[in-house]
């Protein structure tokens, strides 16, 4: 299979996509942000410096979750008043996963379209909602700044400031969070997973750490 | 369809920083990367912005620098279930109680795959405590309330009020001295788990009890552990916590001893050897010592149970013995006495002592014996008859008595001990039991828990 190539429209550099229904992607050289047409990629922006951060995984990490092997393709970064966290997009066989990795903290979710969602001024902590017949509580409602993209995104992701997210939990260690970036929001639905569970691959190295 | 990962340009290694403390221009360190919201100035105690990279000063604190010994000194690396962690924070936690304050403290500890994890300490008791990743259920209608998790049930043991009071190194949250934060402990026994709130928002974490010694070798400290002092909410203990199995397992060897005993004695020989009848004249002064016939003692090793009856009226006989094999010339040396006495008071009729009298004389080989006998009473009181049967092999009802002591009283011993240790752990819970008499006595802090994770606001 051939993978979709194109070049930069900003610095003509080769890009390569790794997953055929990625909608938009960083260059690596320029950082220009590409979004794909019918015809060819569009520039929409440019990715200013990246906030320092220490995720342990990178682009290219893989791993497996559920028994389905994934790679990481891409990320958003935000920062919120514990610093920053990354919501990495996976590809797995059959679509786009989030891993979220706040300071080593893992989570993996999946797009929940087509429920009932609060409004992000109704939601406040302790409260409770049932999605696919299990019972969440709102954990945190977190204000984030957007602050980057890396790699390759499922949709347009990149003329964002501030946005909302509301986080839940249950009682059977189950995740979900309630994304206020668009107009509409979205809900995920997951579980907090442990590191060595996910048996990641081609991980970031940290000094002093082999 | 997913293509082969092979990695763009790498984003570097990431490295241990070193810079400057904005408010005294010492060195500072971060250890955990950009993982640390918050790291402290070691020298000028200023709390910094670690994500800052001008590290601005957020708050600066008055202390003195040794202050606090640090057990484990931060930079110490030391290994938890299998995964390398680093200290790289310490902070001081402190409740009042009567306004008394009691502190205790936490050690934060980093990896940069698996993130933070914390060490709490108080009077030697430690425990190894991280972030919950799913919610407790609570249950507010039993008192004290519960929460259960995994399938575990926990205790509500106390709820406090602990404020931040010394801290040193790296945080992962945005941490001030002098802030606080609602604690409750749950216990389990060796676990805890513990929900911190902050504003709204609710941190659960589990502590789980480690000897001071497992934290010494685990991260190869020197000396000794400080003693832990008193009995800590969740600390184990160190007899079995489960006393019922203790019983089970009486009830067990007490069947066992039973079914055994019920064998002694049917396969018991239980066979007379020999019989004598024999007067004694208290008139006759001198020697009254003799000696009886020769008597077989047949098959394996066994008991010899000697009896002695007697007609004493308001009398006594005492009787010298020795039991001696002929061939050997080894001599089993016993005195017995066989005394009777009644009467009549105000009180009506008593009787006091028995007209017989049974002495068991283990472990005696086969052979031929005899035995000495020397009768003694008091001079004058006529003629004493009395009579010696031995029989071998005979069943002892009080070996019995015996074992099912030796069974019983250790078993006693550590339910007594066991529930004076849940007595003592209680006595310090906001839920002690009323006879305690320190009904309202939480006075020890309780085990931490750190709390903060995603957007836990400060």
């Amino acid at each position: 299979m051939t993978q979709p190539t194109a070049n930069c429209p900003n610095c003509g550099a080769k890009i390569v996509f790794r997953w055929s229904s990625s909608v938009q992607t960083v260059c690596e050289y320029c950082k220009s942000i590409l979004v794909r047409t019918d015809i060819d990629l569009k520039k929409v922006g440019q990715v200013a410096d990246l906030p320092p951060n220490s995720s342990p995984i990178q682009i290219g990490t893989e791993g497996v979750y559920n028994r389905q092997a994934f790679v990481a393709i891409g990320r958003i970064i935000y920062e919120y008043d514990q610093g920053t966290w990354n919501e990495w997009h996976l590809v797995m066989n059959n679509g786009s996963a989030w891993l979220s990795d706040a300071q080593d903290e893992y989570v993996v979710t999946f797009a929940a379209p087509g429920r009932n969602l609060p409004t992000a001024d109704e939601s406040q902590v302790g409260q409770r909602y049932t999605w696919d017949s299990e019972s969440y509580t709102v954990a945190t409602i977190t204000k984030a700044h957007y602050r980057g993209v890396e790699g390759e995104l499922p949709f347009q992701y990149w003329d964002k400031h501030d946005v909302v997210f509301v986080d839940l939990m249950s009682t059977n260690g189950k995740f979900a969070t309630v994304d206020y970036s668009d107009e509409t929001p979205v809900l995920y639905l997951g579980q907090s997973v442990e590191f060595d569970d996910l048996k990641f691959k081609n991980l970031r190295a940290f000094e002093g750490w082999s | 369809m997913v293509v082969s990962a092979s990695g763009p340009n790498p984003p570097g290694t990431p490295r241990v920083k070193s810079l400057n403390c904005p408010g005294c221009g010492a060195a500072i360190t971060l250890r955990s990367f950009s993982q640390a919201v918050t790291v402290v100035c070691d020298h000028c105690h200023s709390i910094l912005d670690a994500q800052d990279p001008r590290l601005t000063i957020v708050q600066k604190f008055k202390a003195a620098v040794d202050e606090d010994r640090r057990l484990i000194p931060l930079g110490t690396r030391g290994t938890i279930r299998g995964t390398i962690y680093e200290v790289v924070g310490f902070q001081r936690r402190t409740i009042h109680v009567d306004g008394i304050p009691y502190s205790w403290h936490e050690y934060v500890l980093f990896n940069p795959y698996k993130g933070f994890r914390y060490l709490t300490e108080y009077n030697g008791h430690w425990n190894d405590t991280s972030i919950l990743r799913s919610l407790p259920a609570v249950n507010d209608n039993v008192n004290p309330a519960t929460v259960t998790y995994l399938g575990q049930t926990y205790r509500l043991f106390q709820t406090t009020k602990a404020g931040t009071s010394f801290v040193l190194g790296e945080f992962p949250w945005q941490v001030r001295v002098g802030e606080a934060a609602d604690v409750s402990d749950y216990i389990s026994p060796p676990r805890v788990i513990s929900s911190e709130r902050t504003g709204k928002e609710i941190t659960w974490s589990m502590g789980e009890y480690v000897s001071g010694r497992d934290i010494w070798k685990a991260f190869g400290l020197e000396g000794n552990p400080p003693e832990a002092v008193g009995v800590y909410e969740n600390q184990p203990s160190p007899l079995s916590a489960d006393t019922t199995a203790l019983w089970l397992a009486f009830v067990g060897f007490l069947v066992a001893l039973v079914v055994m005993f019920i064998g002694f004695e049917s396969f018991a020989h239980n066979e007379q050897v020999f019989e004598g009848f024999y007067s004694f004249d208290t008139k006759v002064r001198g020697e009254a010592s003799f000696v009886t016939d020769v008597f077989q003692l047949k098959g394996h090793t066994s008991d010899l149970e000697l009896t002695t009856t007697s007609d004493v009226n308001n009398n006594w006989i005492y009787l010298n013995y020795a039991l001696i094999n002929e061939d050997t010339g080894q001599a089993y040396d016993f005195r017995r006495e066989v005394s009777y006495y009644h009467g009549y008071d105000s009180d009506g009729s008593w009787t006091e002592g028995s007209h017989t009298d049974s002495v068991a004389i283990p472990s005696v080989p086969p052979g031929n014996y005899y035995l000495r006998v020397e009768p003694e009473s008091d001079f004058g009181h006529g003629t004493i008859s009395y009579s010696i049967t031995a029989k071998r092999d005979v069943p002892q009802a009080s070996f019995f008595g015996l074992a099912l002591l030796a069974l019983l009283v250790p078993a006693g011993f550590i339910t007594w001990r066991s529930m004076n240790f849940e007595h003592l752990r209680w006595a310090e819970s906001d839920y002690a039991p009323a006879s305690s008499g320190d009904s309202n006595g939480s006075d020890r802090p309780t085990t931490l828990g750190n709390i903060f994770g995603k957007g836990s606001n400060s």
